[in-house]
Formats: structure tokens, C-alpha cells, sequence
């Protein structure tokens, strides 16, 4: 949910292409792409394939991929690129769901979300890309973005950014109330108490309940509440990592210690500026957002590690991020790969990041340009090391719903009821648990 | 009649047709027969969703429908200073789109930044949050008031316009006051404009999505996703790709809805005959 609402705010109105877009460009070409799904398609294949030229359709909300687009028409100019934004997240699979579902209308490319990549996986809607090659890209990504695009053994999307979570707090205000940066979550606890009683209008941060930090939570504490294995799904949120998270959050939320803010709302952007919420714990990509979206907060904010479940443990986990895909049925899969490649592998990498973009690609990750670069939004702090550490310590094996779509829009109906009664935050768990399972049995999965 | 059976009956045997089936994201599609049915009648999630604007019917409309009445018969005596001004400034929150309303009241609702807030800071007082679980319901019905008390003040005003002026001449000479001819006069003759304002609030109270559906965002943990009927279908059709049940939802709401105008307009027909 955060990346979603994150890429509709960078993107404001910028992208709006007319939906005329994608007619034309699916009209505009031969059938040169069919063909290939069934064969391994090599480098040269590829290479012939942008030589011949063509037409491909984008569905893409994030922002950066427009001077990508730019770039790769420049360099093969036979290529025409048309750059769709469908809608932002959900609005889009929808969308998109409904084009596989009518079979036409597809476009060759799709920004999916890892959270929502399995569920498109699994009904078959996009390709499994190692038949173009991609099975040979393993250690050009991080391994959590990386471990999120595969499925069984097949390999879904490329990775094009990922969200490794950081501490992001606003300096000011800790040093203000002479309180340490905490560095477990034992002492963010403390440092949630004192700060508010110090300041009763400051808070350690916001929170109206929301899917994707919980299960990133969950995730770091080492928690597996989803165990998927084809059309066997497992959810358990009874696990230790997961009590582990109810524990220490029930705190917060009990004492109410966090603000009822929602993120990305007006509020939310306000609080962020002028104190009165004074961390983030979220993914690697909002640099990009604090600079546009929160003016007032310049040279205040600083990042630091996520806190630890244990002093001096070394363990992360994602929030958000999103992978390039190709829907079956797509006009012309090779020019789709070819394009996959160029923005998530190749140059396209470097244009991303120069846009404020946070990498998948270890080459990027390591280079020292990027991270010796300093922020003058974080007072001249090279962040890029902290978030580029972040993502080599995430935690292996976590795995996402098959339909973790749904599941989410349900989390405020049952987990949300934990933010506004009596409910605890483990209850509340237990009915999403309830709810995501009832769901998986109408929907035909075999529910373990 | 091709239009007709285009427009109107197409769309409804569509739906009715999705409702006889079951598609899975593992096992695919398959007939179902009435099972749909039979779930959506024991779903407690419809029936809360239902219950809700049951409860928003019974106590909304009323409100409304009796301020409309107020204004209308105030505009109506041709007492008032400046009466065709307060016509319209009471009927122009009709003209803001439903959206546009909804956030704009979400705005003021806010009790950080908004006008709560405001006044909160100002006064130094701690007013209840309408965004709260308790206070979602009634802040709902505020806007709603606020937006169509103006819609049924003109259709009741029109219905007081064609009263034959005479009548009122005549119970004056035979010394009626003022809420004499009120309630002699006015009040029969407003019966089938009340009856078809109480008709389109009912229908409207059951459709009741806008204000729900964007409030969420603001009280995400207030505006369940099966807040009220429409939105249930909403969320089970765009979030759960659920489109055979939310079609049964959708058939069973709106023979629900027609059962209910239907009834009100019998026993509303028969009091007037």
C-alpha cells in the first residue's frame, strides 16, 4: 500500500497519457513476438529484435521510467515505447486483470508490485522470463528483491527498485528532548514515551494500522505467518516472530504513543515537518519523497539502521518496491524483454537513480558514487550507505499471499479494529488470519 | 425498445447471469445455480452493511425530508427578507459534486488541521471526533443533509407553487392564521411531492457510496469495506475480483431497495386516495 500511495504522489498528474496510447501502439504491430515464448530467446535474439524495431506498451506509474523511455528510443530509434500510467497499484491490476481476462488490450509491459506479483503468477497473467535468459541474472540484484520475483522455478519480473527499511527521524527534535537514536526496538519504546511526555503533541510516529509495515514488521522480527507452496497456503500469524512484533507494537498503540495519522495524507505531510512526528520506519525509497513532499523538514531529517529485536543483531526487511513484467499474451514479448533489461539491468539502472530512484541492482548498490553521495535534505549524510547496508541484512524466506491484493484491503476491517477498541493487535491478527484463509478456500486454494 | 432492452434489461440479465456462477483464481469457472444467493443471505457482512443504512434511512430522512419541509413553506409565505437569495444558497450545495463535498467536509472533519482542529485550538475545548467509529455514521448524514436538503426543498417548493393562491384568500377571510393554512392547506397538497422526495431518499440512502468511500481514506479503521451495501460490492468485485458474488450482492440490494419504494408508494397512494 505505502509504494502505492508513494508513486501516485511523485507522479501527480506528469504521466496522465491517454488510454488512446495503448490502442494505437497495440495496433501498430506485427505479430513478431508470438513465436517466441516458446523458444529460449538469446542476447542476439534480442539485439535482432530491437534492430527490427517495433511498437511496445508500457503500463508503468513510476516516475522515472519516463527519461528510461526517452533514453531507449534514443538509442534504438526503430523502437517506439508508448508509456501508459493505468492507474497507480490496485487501479491498475484491475485493469489489468481485466485486459487478461478479455484478452485484448494487454500491454507489453507492467509494473507490478512484489507483493502482487505471486497472484498474477499463479493465474498465469505474466511470463516466466527464463525463457528469455533471465534465470542467468542471479547476483545482479539483491536477494530480496530478487527472492520476490521468483515463483516455483519459474522467474516473474525483473526487480526495478526495492524498499530495505531504515530508521528516518527527524534530528531536531531528538536533540530537543536529548534523546538517544534508538537502536532496538526496547529503546524506540522508551524513546516513544518520552518524547511524548515531553512534548504531548509530538509523537514517535504515526500509525492508523496499515498492511504493508505490519507485514515488514513481522518480516524483520523473523516471522513466516505465510507459507505458500504452489496452491498450498498456510497463514499463521501465531508464530514467534509475529508475537514478537504484537508485543512491542501493542505498547505503542495501548499507550497511544503513535499518532492516529494516516500516511501520505495532508496531516501526514505536515507532521512530518514540523515535528510533531518525528520517525519513519519504512523503505529505502523515501528520500525522494521527504525532499518533494516535505519541504519544511530540510536538513532536520537523518537516517539511521532500522531499530533491532536484539542489541546488536543485524536484520531487515522490505517495504514495497516493484518489479517490470510481462503479461502473457503481450504482442511482442522479446522488444518487452529487451526494454525489461535496458531500464532494470542495463543503463536504464543509472537514469532511475539519478531521478532518486533506490536500486535492486548490487552493481549500483556497491559503486562508491552512489554511496558516497551526500544529501543536503539530511544534512549532508551519505544515507545511500546506511540503505545500501539495509538491503545486504534482509531476512530470507519471507514469502507473500498469493493473494496478498485482497488480503490487504481487508487488514483495516479486522487488524484496524486494534487501532480504535479494545481488540489487541494479536486478535486482530487472528481475524485478518481468519478472513485471508476463508478467502483462500472460496478462491480454490487448498488451505493448510 | 432496442434501446431500451439495450440500456436497461442488458446490464441486469448481465448480472444476473454472473451471479449463477463461481470463478476461482485455482479451478477456474463453473455453474453454480442460486449458491450466491444462498451466501449472500447468510453473509453477516451484508446484513451489517445492510443494517447500516437501514439505520442511516430511518433517522436521516427524516431530518432532512423536515428541513426541507421548513424551508420550503418559510420561502413559501412569502415572509421571508431576501427569499430568493436563501433559495439558492440553500439549494447550491446540490450543484458541488457528491466527491467534492465529501472532501471538503473530510477537511473540516479533521480534528488536527481541519475545522475541529480549529476550533479545538481555539476554544480550548476537546470536541468529539467525527471521524470516529461512532461518529462516522451521523458525520455521513451531515453531509448528506447538507447536500440534498436543498434538492427536496424545490421539489416540495414547486409543489406549494401550484396551489391555487385563491385558497389561501379564502381561509383568510374565514380567519385561518397562518399555521392553520399550513396544516390545512400546504401539507395535503405537498403529500405526493413528500411521497417521491421519501422515494429518492430511500433509494439514495441504500446506494449510499461517495461519502463512504472517500471518508476511508481519512478513517480507514471507521469505514469498514462492507460500510454500506454498494461499497461491499464495491470492494468484493475491485479489491477481491469477486465479480459473481458482488453481482448477487448488487441483485439483492436492488430488489431490496425496489420492495421497499414499492411499499412506501402503496401505503403512500393509499393515504392519499
Amino acid at each position: 500500500m505505502t509504494t502505492t500511495r508513494r508513486h501516485a504522489l511523485l507522479l501527480g498528474a506528469a504521466l496522465s497519457v491517454s488510454l488512446f496510447a495503448t490502442a494505437c501502439g497495440t495496433s501498430g504491430d506485427t505479430g513478431s513476438g508470438t513465436a517466441a515464448a516458446t523458444r529460449s530467446a538469446s542476447a542476439d535474439d534480442l539485439q535482432a529484435a530491437l534492430n527490427a524495431g517495433g511498437s511496445i506498451t508500457v503500463w508503468a506509474w513510476e516516475p522515472t521510467l519516463k527519461k528510461v523511455v526517452a533514453d531507449f528510443q534514443t538509442k534504438y530509434p526503430k523502437v517506439k515505447v508508448n508509456l501508459v500510467n493505468a492507474g497507480t497499484g490496485n487501479d491498475q491490476y484491475t485493469a489489468l486483470q481485466n485486459a487478461v481476462k478479455a484478452g485484448s488490450g494487454l500491454p507489453d509491459v507492467a509494473q507490478i508490485e512484489y507483493y502482487a506479483l505471486p497472484q498474477f503468477a499463479l493465474g498465469k497473467a505474466v511470463t516466466d522470463l527464463t525463457a528469455f535468459g533471465a534465470d542467468k541474472l542471479d547476483g545482479t540484484f539483491t536477494p530480496g528483491p530478487w527472492n520476490s520475483v521468483h515463483s516455483g522455478s519459474g522467474i516473474y519480473g525483473l526487480p526495478m527498485d526495492s524498499g530495505p527499511m531504515a530508521l528516518f527521524y527527524n534530528k531536531d527534535v531528538f536533540d530537543k528532548h536529548k534523546i538517544e537514536v534508538p537502536k532496538t526496538w526496547e529503546e524506540y519504546i522508551a524513546a516513544a514515551k518520552k518524547l511524548h511526555e515531553a512534548d504531548p503533541k509530538a509523537y514517535i510516529a504515526n500509525d492508523v494500522g496499515d498492511a504493508g509495515f505490519t507485514t515488514s514488521m513481522i518480516w524483520q522480527a523473523g516471522g513466516k505467518p505465510y507459507k505458500v507452496d504452489g496452491t498450498k497456503v498456510g497463514v499463521d500469524f501465531g508464530d514467534a516472530g509475529t508475537q514478537k512484533y504484537t508485543a512491542a507494537w501493542q505498547q505503542l498503540v495501548s499507550g497511544k504513543l503513535v499518532a492516529p495519522i494516516a500516511s501520505w495524507s495532508d496531516a501526514w505531510y505536515k507532521g512530518l515537518g514540523d515535528g510533531t512526528i518525528a520517525t519513519l520506519v519504512i523503505g529505502a525509497w523515501m528520500p525522494a519523497n521527504l525532499e518533494t513532499g516535505v519541504k519544511a523538514g530540510a536538513g532536520k531529517w537523518r537516517v539511521a539502521p532500522m531499530p533491532q529485536w536484539e542489541s546488536g543483531g543485524k536484520a531487515t526487511s522490505e517495504n514495497g518496491g516493484s518489479s517490470l513484467a510481462i503479461p502473457e499474451g503481450a504482442a511482442n514479448k522479446q522488444l518487452a524483454y529487451a526494454f525489461l533489461k535496458f531500464a532494470n539491468v542495463d543503463e536504464g539502472v543509472r537514469t532511475r537513480v539519478d531521478g532518486g530512484a533506490f536500486p535492486a541492482t548490487t552493481a549500483q548498490l556497491n559503486s562508491p558514487e552512489f554511496k558516497d553521495k551526500k544529501f543536503p535534505y539530511f544534512g549532508d549524510q551519505q544515507v545511500n550507505q546506511v540503505l545500501a547496508e539495509s538491503a545486504s541484512q534482509v531476512v530470507s524466506g519471507w514469502s507473500y499471499l498469493p493473494y496478498q491484493v485482497y488480503a490487504n484491503s481487508v487488514f483495516n476491517d479486522t487488524v484496524g479494529k486494534a487501532y480504535i477498541s479494545g481488540t489487541t493487535l494479536q486478535d486482530g491478527l487472528k481475524a485478518w488470519q481468519d478472513a485471508s484463509v476463508k478467502y483462500g478456500q472460496e478462491q480454490g486454494f487448498t488451505m493448510q | 425498445m432496442a434501446v431500451f432492452a439495450l440500456v436497461f434489461l442488458a446490464p441486469i440479465a448481465y448480472s444476473v447471469y454472473l451471479s449463477l456462477f463461481r470463478t476461482q483464481l485455482i479451478g477456474g469457472t463453473t455453474f453454480v445455480g442460486a449458491d450466491n444467493y444462498v451466501k449472500a443471505l447468510g453473509d453477516p457482512q451484508f446484513w451489517s452493511a445492510f443494517g447500516r443504512v437501514a439505520l442511516f434511512l430511518v433517522v436521516q430522512v427524516p431530518i432532512m425530508l423536515f428541513l426541507a419541509l421548513l424551508v420550503a413553506l418559510a420561502i413559501d409565505s412569502g415572509r421571508l427578507y431576501g427569499a430568493s437569495f436563501f433559495r439558492i444558497s440553500v439549494f447550491l450545495p446540490y450543484a458541488v459534486p457528491a466527491v467534492v463535498a465529501a472532501l471538503m467536509w473530510g477537511f473540516m472533519y479533521g480534528t488536527r488541521f481541519g475545522l475541529i482542529g480549529n476550533l479545538n485550538d481555539l476554544l480550548g475545548v476537546s470536541l468529539p471526533d467525527p471521524l470516529s467509529s461512532d461518529l462516522i455514521l451521523a458525520s455521513i448524514g451531515n453531509i448528506v443533509t447538507w447536500e440534498f436538503v436543498g434538492y427536496n426543498m424545490l421539489i416540495l417548493y414547486s409543489a406549494l407553487r401550484v396551489v391555487n393562491p385563491s385558497l389561501y384568500e379564502a381561509a383568510e377571510m374565514d380567519g385561518a392564521g397562518q399555521l392553520r393554512i399550513v396544516w390545512a392547506i400546504k401539507l395535503p397538497a405537498l403529500r405526493g411531492a413528500l411521497l417521491i422526495a421519501t422515494i429518492f431518499s430511500i433509494i439514495g440512502s441504500f446506494q449510499l457510496f461517495n461519502e463512504p468511500a472517500i471518508l476511508r481514506d481519512l478513517a480507514p479503521n471507521a469505514i469498514t469495506t462492507y460500510f454500506t451495501p454498494n461499497y461491499y460490492a464495491y470492494s468484493l468485485s475491485f479489491r477481491g475480483q469477486q465479480f459473481n458474488y458482488s453481482a448477487t450482492v448488487a441483485i439483492v440490494m436492488g430488489v431490496i431497495t425496489m420492495v421497499i419504494a414499492y411499499v412506501v408508494q402503496l401505503r403512500g397512494m393509499r393515504k392519499g386516495a
